[in-house]
């Protein structure tokens, strides 16, 4: 009887540390208890006024949530590039320059210093995202129709994004006049809430419909687990994995928008620099296979926050900003070691060896 | 079959990466009409305009200086890249100019064909960066002194008697000269004096975004702070992005001083608008200075020294005017 409940006790265990959202929700916890330990204010939320007289909400949640934003985006149409093409975009930093630059370019119209925008902030946006969908579209291309290595067909525009950034703004760097583009990437009047997490709300959403009611994720993980049998079933391999750069290109263009409207302006060279690499663990952290197959958007997600949250506590212990790249790369190494199959096949055989041990006492 | 026709595709696809990397590293050679009576004949060797503001600024400096009016047969040529730079010198000294001004893009590799030059009679002033050559191989380095532009700030700062400075310093990227020397007049100061403190000392890396959430991250925090030191514009330009959203004052006769330095024009701009304190000025104008030096030669005379040192300004936000503005903004 007892060994009865206790092996019902193991299953639940194993049920909930094989869950995908496992890893990432511990790694949360970990980081809430190290700081809550270390200095209870961290949890701290203090409502105030910005210099424009608006009622803001701040403190260290408030930061990990609004920085986050950007990342949690890209993390959704990393998820589904990884996911079907076994691959990851490489370009998404670079993308994010040119989508930016093209939203200046309409902004501004070629002047780096209008008296006011040139063209409504909408048709910009919607200019942004056609420009980060074609870049979407050119990977994708280069990925699903000619086969390239996902990595190595990113590396195009990984090279030469910034360049080209720069070359559609003639090497200016145009600043929008308009106070109203600034929110995009602080706070509405009269909403203390800010501006990005409802934007990254608004694109969790819109994926958690298309999944629910399209058959987007069945096709991604039968793509990406197996192509050639997926493709006997009727399923377009090249149009899906096609597909999921383009959605990329979007959640792109939106991440631009955002970072492009924090300052108000654009800096070819080190807009969102090396957020591609965030990206790309925010998607191991959620323990999804980035040799592609099953995949789990909501682990992903958290993925992102667990590493805006890193990045937040390790800017609050004073660790030198140069350095936190080094403790990124140590959380990488975990994940890598613990995801690796020897690795896990020991682990499977020392949870068994240890119920058989347990039944024969 | 395939493969092959993938590798062709792979090619191909990598000279249009090439092609549009060319965006940015444009190599031009423009030549004025050549050979005037009485003209100096001067070969000018700069890095590509499209650089930076500053060096768009240094560009357009020179172009104003080196004109037929002044009594120069110019001809300008650009480039990042150092051989290729070798390469536009030596057609330089088979043109046979008098003198040849060089904005080096590389420090090393420069020894031979400034030996040529000297061989061939043709002077050379270095301008903006210095090279890894004998002292000897040229007649002049027009230089910034990045220690010194440190140095003015923090005695501007030090000049404001606040009572207590406790300073956020954002850096720029690590080991840069520029980072170098703004940052060592900082950290004597506040070794040197019990009211100076640092609150943060963190490298942005010329970043704004990352400026900003530096300083977001002591905000949260609560540590108080009334100084920041960005050392450039556009970190300092983040960093005020944060003070706005937290609702704390910063500029003329408010909470924090803000201090930043290259003098973009925007940058100025804010200054004049009280928003911002201080811009200390990185001098792109190097043009008049070769003039001199160049006019001084030409008239038989000598220099008293070879590495020549800009003046550089820096800019309070009580005095700054609009004149200061379109002259000094970059």
């Amino acid at each position: 009887m007892t060994n009865n409940i206790k092996k019902k006790d193991q299953s639940m265990l194993k049920k909930i540390s094989s869950n995908q959202l496992f890893i990432p929700i511990i790694a949360l916890l970990l980081l809430a208890v190290i700081n809550l330990i270390n200095d209870p204010s961290f949890f701290k939320i203090t409502a105030g006024y910005n210099n424009a007289g608006n009622p803001v909400l701040s403190g260290y949640l408030i930061t990990i949530l609004d920085y986050g934003s950007e990342l949690v985006i890209l993390a959704i149409g990393m998820t589904l590039v990884t996911a079907a093409s076994g691959g990851q975009d490489i370009s998404v930093g670079a993308t994010i320059a040119i989508a930016g630059s093209a939203m200046l370019r309409v902004l501004c119209g070629g002047n780096s210093r209008p008296d006011t925008i040139q063209a409504p902030i909408i048709v910009a946006f919607l200019v942004a995202c056609v420009v980060g969908m074609l870049c979407g579209a050119f990977n994708g291309m280069l990925v699903a129709i000619f086969k390239i290595q996902p990595m190595i067909a990113t590396l195009i525009l990984f090279t030469a994004g910034r360049s080209i950034a720069a070359w559609i703004n003639n090497n200016e760097l145009p600043i929008v006049p308009d106070p109203k583009f600034s929110y995009f990437g602080s706070f509405i009047p009269g909403i203390p809430i800010p501006t990005t997490v409802f934007i990254a709300a608004i694109c969790l959403i819109v994926i958690a419909l298309v999944l629910k009611f399209t058959n987007l994720g069945l096709y991604t993980q039968a793509v990406g687990i197996n192509e050639k049998s997926s493709r006997l079933n009727g399923i377009n391999p090249t149009l899906i994995k096609f597909l999921a750069f383009v959605i990329l290109g979007l959640c792109v263009a939106v991440a631009a928008l955002i970072k492009v409207s924090r300052l108000s302006t654009i800096n070819y060279s080190v807009i969102a620099k090396d957020i591609e690499m965030d990206a790309i663990l925010a998607v191991a952290l959620g323990g999804n296979a980035l040799s592609g197959g099953k995949f789990n958007i909501w682990a992903s997600v958290l993925g992102a926050y667990v590493i805006q949250f890193l990045t937040t506590t390790l800017y609050k212990f004073n660790v030198q900003s140069d350095a936190l790249a080094a403790y990124k790369a140590v959380v990488v190494i975990i994940l890598v070691v613990f995801s690796a199959p020897k690795v896990r096949e020991y682990m499977a055989n020392l949870r068994k060896s240890i119920t058989r041990k347990k039944e024969i006492a | 079959m395939k493969k092959k026709v993938f590798a062709a595709l792979m090619a191909s696809v990598m000279a249009f990466g090439l092609v549009a990397c060319g965006g940015s590293t444009t190599t031009e050679t423009t030549e004025t009409a050549s050979g005037g009576d009485g003209l100096i004949k001067v070969g000018i060797i700069n890095n590509d305009p499209n650089e930076s503001g500053y060096r768009t600024a240094n560009d357009a400096d020179l172009k104003a200086m080196f004109t037929e009016e002044n009594g120069y047969d110019a001809s300008f040529a650009y480039s990042l890249k150092n051989d290729e730079q070798i390469q536009y010198a030596q057609n330089f000294i088979q043109d046979e100019v008098d003198y040849l001004l060089l904005s080096a893009a590389d420090t090393a590799g420069w020894d031979s064909v400034l030996q040529d030059a000297q061989a061939a009679g043709v002077k050379v002033i270095l301008f903006d960066r210095t090279i890894d050559a004998d002292e000897s191989l040229y007649e002049a380095s027009i230089v910034s002194d990045m220690a010194k532009e440190g140095q003015t700030a923090v005695d501007w700062l030090a000049s404001q008697n606040l009572e207590e400075y406790n300073v956020i310093h954002i850096q720029g990227v690590m080991g840069s000269a520029a980072q170098q020397g703004r940052s060592g007049a900082l950290d004597t100061k506040v070794e040197a004096e019990d009211n100076w403190n640092i609150v943060t000392q963190q490298t942005a890396e010329w970043n704004a975004e990352k400026a900003q959430q530096i300083v977001q991250s002591v905000i949260d925090a609560g540590t108080p702070f009334n100084v920041i030191y960005a050392e450039n514009d556009d970190m300092a330009k983040g960093a005020v992005a944060a003070l706005d959203a937290a609702g704390i004052s910063h500029g003329v006769g408010k909470d924090v001083v803000v201090m930043g330095f290259d003098c973009n024009k925007w940058a100025l701009e804010e200054l004049l608008a009280q928003n911002w304190n201080y811009d200390g000025q990185c001098n792109p104008f190097q043009a008049s200075y070769i003039n001199d030096i160049i006019k001084t030669l030409e008239s038989g005379g000598s220099l008293s020294q070879k590495t020549i040192i800009m003046d550089e300004k820096g800019f309070d936000a009580t005095t700054i005017t609009q004149e200061d503005v379109d002259t000094y903004g970059i």
